[in-house]
């Protein structure tokens, strides 16, 4: 009698406790499965640019189209943005608050440098009639390279309101592990653009 | 730096660690200038290539910037998004190699279907319309 009372004491959850533990935050895988989820969106851009993106229309071409110098600025713009943030998640491995809002102030500002570009960029062909409606292949740019700005500009929104969480609530856990999210949005974000300016910019410009 | 190293060592030696929830190593000063530098030259290269019109020939220019483009993002992947084999149990490495898996069917699937179509089915002269069954 007194050994099954003992046994009914246990904890319920130590019934499924069998000493392998999984990873004790999921957050992170999570966060790394919306990444490739997000990664198939780009496929499906990708794909679709690579399709359509020789139909002009009689309309204009990458080569008259391509400012690299512009590529040239902007894909450093995020390059640098990338190795700040890696700065910021060095200094909030050691636990300085400052030096981690410092570092996130300045891959903002990159990050805006690269979003405020790429809209002038935008604004530069829409003016010149070369908008998405133009032909197949400017509606497969816009969709593509607008896709990876708007994750940018969500990015920044994103990196602002950990700022103020950070300022507000210090480095605690939780605001840890959601800086280790962003990081990996924002070195994913750089990882696609390498796919752009490669496969959109460069290649467009060498048809 | 010692610090973030023995860090990081920690992190893998500890994976299922209750002490480090995060799960997920930061890197060090050295990783993230190494990457950096790495990708700006990866980056050069390509763009000179371009504009400088360097190489004669366009299908060998493709290729190679083809080819620095997928260096660069396995530099990244290392060296930014601190990928391997044991973070989070190997599952990182498998979801991401299922997604390859489907980049890749996607892509070559589109790009194959649709230049056959193109190449059968789009252009069809007056001449091809009045023999046509």
């Amino acid at each position: 009698m007194s050994a099954h009372a003992a046994e009914t004491t246990f904890p319920p959850d130590s019934f499924y406790d069998t000493g392998e533990h999984h990873p004790q935050n999921g957050t992170m895988l999570g966060f790394w499965l919306y990444l490739m989820s997000d990664c198939l969106i780009f496929a499906v851009l990708f794909a679709m640019y690579g399709v359509v993106g020789a139909n002009y229309a009689a309309g204009p071409g990458p080569k008259d189209l391509f400012d690299l110098g512009l590529v040239a600025v902007n894909t450093a713009m995020l390059l640098l943005s990338s190795i700040t943030y890696g700065f910021a998640m060095l200094e909030m491995a050691r636990g300085r608050q400052n030096a981690v809002l410092g570092w996130l102030a300045i891959t903002g500002l990159f990050g805006l440098a690269f979003v405020g570009l790429e809209i002038y960029e935008f604004a530069h062909f829409i003016h010149e009639g070369a908008g998405p409606q133009r032909s197949a292949f400017l509606s497969a740019f816009f969709a593509l390279v607008g896709t990876h700005g708007l994750h940018v500009s969500f990015g920044i929104v994103w990196l602002v309101v950990l700022m103020v969480q950070v300022r507000k609530m210090g480095l605690t856990e939780p605001n840890r592990r959601r800086l280790a999210c962003l990081s990996l949005f924002w070195h994913f974000l750089d990882v696609i653009w390498i796919g752009v300016f490669t496969f959109v910019y460069l290649m467009g410009v060498l048809r | 730096m010692s610090t973030a190293d023995t860090e990081q060592a920690y992190d893998q030696r500890h994976v299922h660690s209750h002490h480090h929830p995060e799960g997920e190593a930061h890197g060090t000063f050295k990783g993230y200038v190494t990457g950096f530098i790495l990708s700006v030259i990866l980056t050069a290269i390509p763009f000179w290539l371009v504009m400088g019109d360097v190489l004669p020939s366009k299908q060998a220019t493709v290729f190679i910037i083809m080819g620095f483009a997928v260096v660069q993002i396995l530099v990244h992947m290392i060296y930014f998004l601190h990928m391997n084999t044991s973070s989070e149990g190997g599952w990182n490495m498998l979801a991401m190699i299922f997604t390859l898996v489907l980049v890749v069917i996607t892509l070559a699937g589109s790009l194959w279907v649709m230049f056959n179509m193109n190449e059968n089915m789009m252009p069809v002269s007056a001449h091809e319309m009045r023999n046509a069954p």
